[in-house]
């Protein structure tokens, strides 16, 4: 297969959202056929130029994804199908990006707070941001303070996304952003916010930089805070 | 079994209130009212009829006699009523396949309430404050004509979740008699629909003319039989315990045709039957069971359903309250009683007692569509657009009730568990497992593509209840917006030419 047929292969992929060979399509008559992983691969195996396989697979996929999510076409299941598909090649051209001269859009630290055991809109939002071109290091759940500060000093991301579903554990959220300002980390980084309780009020009272109601206001906070 | 049919949903396990000793028991006491209290009937036909059936038959006075009917005869009599009773359609895959035996549920339409509401918006200004303006549903009550049937008909062919038509709708129309009644409702609503259509006769003597309409419409005597497109319904009992004289007539005159016919009884819990579950069973039963024992006396083997209709009274004002927790007590325990005969049973869900679609109105049908389909009663009637209790038809409500109806279908359709469900399931939670988010999302594509996941609401919207109402309103216009399915025009001059009564605007 010559190189641009790869890549416009692995594009279409990504608008299937198909992480592997035995996965659906959003269109039917796709399962068996090599998807984003077997073809990435391939890919980096026959040595297509990185840097073209992200711009003009990735995310030229994910900009038709984002169209057909805007027009109604697709849905939440279809953009995170596409989303997984793109985090997955990224996992895999990762040890490539550096010699070839690709910078990603930047780290970002994820976790939800102390006490929080929920953590579905963090995933669905870490699935998105990395589709998105970012670096995501999640912490997990039921994350302490000290973790979060380690990590930031550890990893120095561009962003920490926080989330909690509860009353009870949203304060937590506070305390990371004091122990950050503490540490003299805090304008290094911005920290967005989100979780069911939580609001643009709640984000202001604690001096966080964003609060994003749902993934794709995730994604274009930290794209155009980058 | 190669048949064509409306497919209904197959409860699983139907839901059963009573235990089978006490359904053998309310038998046992059902039969004892017949043998020994007896019933009253104003039909001297009718007995006649049970004194040749071996029946005790003592005059009361000039109108009525009493008629014991003893137990073996009354279960002699019921042997000969059919358990699987099919009801045909002008299409015939709109055919329904009523099997006691069978849990397969349909739901239809119902009852010939006298008040059509329409519709309509208009937007209010807040009087404080002159820039805050709501858009509300506002109610206009009309009378029931042959041409609103006609649209209710029409709505009632595009509704996915209704079975079988009972006219919602009375005609009052100033050149519509009780000469021409019975053909013009008929007609009105089979030129209409393609679906099953059922109603109650006014007048006796136009019953040949009902059945010649329907036979040119099938396409022959023998066409309807194998294909009844049309069918009746007698309310022979006046509870307690009373045969019309007019309703038992019309049953007679049916069965000797050989039509599928519902026995319908409607006693009211705190008035004309016992308020107590006990009571109420034992007695409409009793009555329903006459009425049976009589179609077969009169034709063994007319197709018949078990009509139950017992309702409860309303304590400040003796109305019928149909959104009352008894309801379901009395209407499941009839399901139960009419699959211990083996007979299909016709039951109600439905109803509200509210006279505006709405809140309340939701709520009060749900209590009752959701426990009677559950039960498993093969023809569920009333159960789209009525209000007020049986006295308003309101097409807006019946596409509201059709969209609930169809997520009770959803919710008691056969459960997928099968090897490949299971291993497809399996290998799904092995992939997320291995994954980072652990998230099952991607995967509800295939399901959503197939239709095998339910969306959302269709009628939701930001300003709650009222957005609902205009929603189902625009609906109800894109339904009626259709072509109508009417009758082959050949078939219809037929019709005009060979049936006296029908009125020339039905020709159109």
């Amino acid at each position: 297969m010559i190189n641009s047929e790869l890549i416009e292969k692995i594009k279409l992929n990504i608008i299937q959202g198909r992480v592997t060979s035995d996965d659906d399509g959003f269109d039917e008559g796709y399962e068996g056929q090599p998807a984003t992983v077997e073809l990435i691969e391939e890919a980096v195996k026959t040595g297509v130029d990185v840097k073209a396989i992200v711009l003009n697979a990735l995310t030229a996929g994910m900009n038709v994804v984002g169209e057909n999510f805007e027009n109604g076409t697709y849905l939440i299941p279809d953009m995170l199908a596409s989303a997984e598909a793109v985090g997955a090649a990224m996992d895999i051209l990762a040890p490539h990006l550096e010699q070839s001269g690709f910078e990603s859009k930047g780290k970002i630290i994820m976790a939800t707070v102390k006490g929080d055991l929920h953590d579905i809109g963090k995933n669905i939002v870490s699935i998105m941001l990395k589709g998105a071109g970012f670096n995501i290091i999640d912490l997990g759940t039921d994350v302490s303070t000290d973790n979060i500060i380690q990590a930031a000093k550890e990893h120095k991301p561009k962003f920490i996304g926080l989330s909690a579903l509860l009353t009870t554990t949203m304060r937590e959220m506070e305390n990371v952003i004091r122990t950050l300002e503490k540490e003299k980390i805090r304008q290094d980084v911005k920290v967005m916010i989100g979780g069911a309780p939580t609001s643009n009020e709640f984000a202001r009272e604690i001096g966080a930089d964003a609060f994003c109601l749902d993934a794709f206001q995730a994604v274009s906070y930290a794209e155009s805070a980058v | 079994m190669g048949e064509d049919f409306r497919k209904g949903v197959l409860v699983r396990q139907p839901f059963k209130r009573l235990s089978d000793d006490e359904v053998s028991a309310i038998d046992r006491a059902s039969l004892m009212i017949l043998e020994e209290t007896g019933i009253v009937c104003f039909n001297e036909q009718a007995a006649d009829i049970f004194r040749r059936h071996s029946c005790q038959v003592e005059r009361n006075d000039q109108q009525s006699f009493q008629i014991k009917i003893p137990a073996s005869v009354l279960r002699d009599a019921l042997l000969s009523a059919p358990s699987r009773v099919k009801l045909g359609a002008r299409d015939p895959r709109n055919s329904l396949i009523l099997d006691a035996e069978v849990p397969r549920i349909y739901f239809g339409s119902g009852s010939e309430t006298n008040i059509w509401l329409d519709t309509d918006f208009e937007t209010f200004v807040n009087e404080k404050d002159q820039n805050v303006k709501r858009t509300l549903p506002v109610y206009r009550r009309e009378r029931g004509t042959v041409a609103r049937l006609s649209i209710a008909a029409r709505l009632a062919e595009e509704l996915d979740h209704l079975d079988f038509f009972i006219r919602p709708v009375n005609i009052q129309d100033e050149d519509i008699n009780e000469e021409n009644h019975d053909v013009n409702k008929f007609y009105a609503s089979l030129s209409n629909i393609t679906k099953h259509v059922q109603a109650g006769l006014t007048n006796i003597e136009k019953l040949d003319d009902v059945m010649r309409l329907a036979e040119l419409i099938a396409g022959g005597k023998d066409a309807l039989r194998e294909n009844p497109i049309i069918s009746f319904i007698t309310c022979t009992i006046k509870s307690p315990l009373q045969m019309v004289n007019d309703a038992t007539q019309k049953l007679i005159e049916i069965a000797q045709r050989g039509v599928p016919v519902v026995i319908s009884s409607s006693p009211q819990g705190g008035s004309t039957a016992p308020i107590q579950e006990a009571g109420m069973v034992m007695q409409i039963n009793a009555e329903i069971l006459a009425g049976i024992a009589l179609s077969q006396m009169v034709n063994p083997g007319t197709p018949v359903l078990y009509g139950s209709v017992p309702v409860r009274a309303r304590m400040d004002n003796l109305h019928d309250m149909y959104g009352a927790p008894e309801f379901n007590q009395y209407n499941i325990d009839c399901i139960q009683m009419a699959r211990y005969y083996k007979i299909p049973c016709y039951s109600t869900a439905g109803v509200g007692d509210t006279d505006v679609p709405g809140i309340q109105t939701t709520v009060e049908k749900f209590i009752t569509h959701i426990p009677i389909a559950m039960a498993g009663a093969q023809y569920i009637h009333y159960a789209f657009g009525l209000l007020e209790r049986t006295n308003i038809f309101c097409p807006v409500q019946a596409v509201l009730d059709d969209q609930h109806i169809g997520m009770i279908k959803w919710f008691l359709s056969i459960p997928h568990i099968g090897k490949n469900d299971l291993d497809e399931a399996r290998a799904q939670i092995i992939k997320v497992m291995g994954s980072n988010q652990k998230l099952f999302v991607r995967f509800v594509r295939k399901s959503l593509r197939e239709g095998r996941i339910y969306s959302n609401y269709p009628f939701e919207g930001e300003n709650g209840d009222e957005t609902v109402i205009e929603k189902a309103r625009a609906r109800m216009d894109q339904m009626l917006s259709k072509p109508r399915k009417g009758i082959a025009p050949e078939i219809k001059d037929e019709i005009f030419r060979t049936v006296p009564g029908l009125v020339s605007r039905l020709h159109g």
